[in-house]
């Protein structure tokens, strides 16, 4: 899970000339591959962009536990009830990490949330998608986390320390539960009924494009990128990762005995990269916008469970303070 | 032969387990922090774990070819044998914590006697289930203190919450025939110490923030040991068992 479409706020890259001192010194740092670290000095755009970055990752693994969360108490069998609930668990032990990376920039969770609820910030993209049938668990986990990991794997390399030590703790997981998704739908098409084996190609037609979408705008409409890469926050193109990730992910569709719902996919030799059709770009923007199929109960789920639980957190806070109150005196 | 008569008490200890590991399930994505949504998968994922290894065990002893997901997942409300506390619907936090700490109170208590059960196989089970029980006992117990002495609309619903789930802690103290002679044989965990010690902890957490415990919950006609149920059961099994009744040849 992570973030598309970063803004920082950068209209226009400046050279190590037009900078100050300060902010001289740190691209150099930034250069010579030294991470930033939380007492360090950092441009101001730098320190926005990287808790714009890193909420909106924590709010996808966030949002990310609903379309699961929809099949959890419905899973088909016990092993299958367990991992489902061991990568839910695991999806929110992910948001804190998150959280806490982007509060050693000085921003506060709570107010982080509270721009995810008003839809003033982001989260990915996928998770507007609605999960149909229980494949679809298979394929979240082996498409959706297969992307978030090509992502993540080079986040660990980020510029920021926090975030890279997060990415790395995350990374191992995550690599762990797509296993698991991967063998969920390998399970259903070498050992299922033709239903089962139906329902697998049914969620890759509907989850193929929109894991794709994962990797944000196509780096001719990435204005952000070149920021991001010059402060070594992202490594590495949109439409690099995307590649790479359909490089990879191809030969398994494969030995799932499955095809992917594009007819322009084809391996090219003088490449040495699958070729593959065009994004549906407008359908991508529209569901960053809001408008996606389940933009607004993703957003409604959050809400409730939030301002529903005020008076538990109310409670709690209440509680510890009497019992430091009685210790006191 | 105290082989039969272990099956009713393998299934009353898994079915529990995995019903109130049902419930908690429903929470993902609705709990009232970040912290709690890991925290109440943490305890499901423990539950839904211990009941497996029941069922395992169950299905052994029953030896008619089905396994431990059949029982869970092909099985009737009227085959259940779970307690009728852990099937109750969640309500709000205070209902959904109260009922984890009274059902934990009497898990631990079961699982401390079987740990020392005279049946290996349950008391390796049990051994490794207690230290999972004894978190969740802690955490339980420690919501109920925070919302029972919290503020004044926590203590509120959790004083609501307590007459919602009291009638059904009747079969936490209670035990019928073939679980005292499974106890004689020292292979059950003894009833009536089970009561005693969950009397003591509930008694005991009631008393540190002054919430008032009821008078002892009197028999009914309902009774989970012999699969009378609350109209709840029913639905939750729709949900939970749907893919399997829905394509009875598929492998998962």
């Amino acid at each position: 899970m992570y973030a598309q479409l970063v803004e920082t706020g950068v209209k226009r890259l400046k050279t190590l000339e037009e900078m100050s001192p300060e902010e001289r010194a740190f691209q150099e740092k930034i250069d010579a591959e030294i991470k930033i670290e939380a007492k360090n000095w950092m441009p101001d755009a730098y320190r926005q962009t990287l808790i714009r970055q890193i909420s909106q990752h924590a709010h996808s693994e966030i949002v990310g536990m609903l379309p699961e969360g929809n099949w959890v108490t419905r899973a088909p069998s016990l092993k299958r009830k367990l991992q489902l609930m061991a990568k839910i668990q695991d999806e929110a032990g992910h948001g804190l990490y998150l959280y806490s990376a982007m509060e050693t920039l000085g921003a506060d969770r709570d107010e982080e949330i509270a721009k995810l609820h008003s839809g003033k910030a982001k989260y990915s993209s996928i998770f507007n998608y609605p999960t149909l049938t229980w494949a679809d668990m298979g394929a979240v986990g082996w498409l959706v986390d297969g992307a978030a990991i090509v992502n993540q794997v080079v986040l660990q390399r980020t510029s920021y320390g926090p975030y890279s030590r997060a990415m790395i703790r995350i990374c191992k997981e995550e690599s762990f539960h797509q296993r698991q998704g991967y063998e969920l739908l390998l399970t259903m098409m070498r050992h299922g009924t033709q239903a089962q084996k139906d329902m697998v190609q049914d969620a890759i037609n509907r989850l193929w494009w929109p894991s794709l979408m994962m990797f944000g705008p196509s780096d001719e409409h990435s204005p952000n990128s070149a920021q991001s890469m010059a402060w070594k926050i992202k490594r590495q193109t949109n439409d690099e990762l995307r590649q790479r990730f359909i490089d990879q992910t191809v030969p398994q569709l494969e030995l799932l005995g499955c095809t992917a719902p594009d007819p322009a996919l084809k391996w090219n030799e003088e490449r040495g990269h699958y070729d593959f059709g065009e994004i549906q770009w407008d359908e991508f923007y529209e569901v960053i916008k809001g408008n996606g199929p389940c933009n607004q109960e993703r957003l409604a789920k959050r809400r409730n469970a939030i301002e529903g639980g005020a008076w538990v957190r109310e409670a709690a806070v209440a509680y510890a303070r009497k019992q430091q109150n009685k210790n006191a005196a | 032969m105290h082989k039969q008569a272990l099956i009713p008490y393998l299934l009353l200890l898994g079915d529990s387990a995995l019903i109130q590991g049902q419930r908690l399930c429903e929470w993902c994505g609705k709990a009232p922090a970040l912290e709690e949504e890991l925290a109440l998968m943490n305890v499901g994922l423990d539950l839904v774990g211990q009941a497996r290894n029941w069922l395992e065990y169950a299905t052994e002893l029953l030896d008619d070819g089905r396994d431990a997901d059949a029982l869970a997942f092909r099985r009737d409300e009227r085959a259940f044998r779970n307690l009728l506390l852990v099937e109750q619907p969640n309500g709000d936090f205070a209902v959904t914590m109260l009922k984890q700490f009274l059902y934990d109170a009497w898990h631990h208590a079961v699982l401390e006697g079987l740990a020392a059960s005279a049946d290996e196989r349950i008391a390796g089970i049990a051994a490794k289930g207690l230290k999972e029980v004894s978190y969740h006992l802690r955490r339980s117990g420690e919501w109920v203190q925070r919302l029972g002495d919290g503020t004044e609309e926590s203590r509120r619903r959790m004083l609501d919450a307590i007459p919602v789930l009291w009638r059904f802690t009747v079969e936490l103290t209670a035990a019928n025939d073939h679980e005292v002679q499974l106890a004689q044989a020292g292979i059950a965990a003894d009833p009536a110490h089970v009561a005693r010690r969950w009397q003591a902890t509930v008694s005991a957490l009631f008393a540190s923030v002054e919430l008032p415990l009821p008078k002892a919950a009197s028999h009914f006609y309902l009774d989970g040991r012999q699969g009378l149920h609350t109209e709840h059961l029913g639905l939750l099994l729709a949900e939970m068992q749907f893919l399997p009744r829905a394509y009875p040849d598929a492998t998962w």
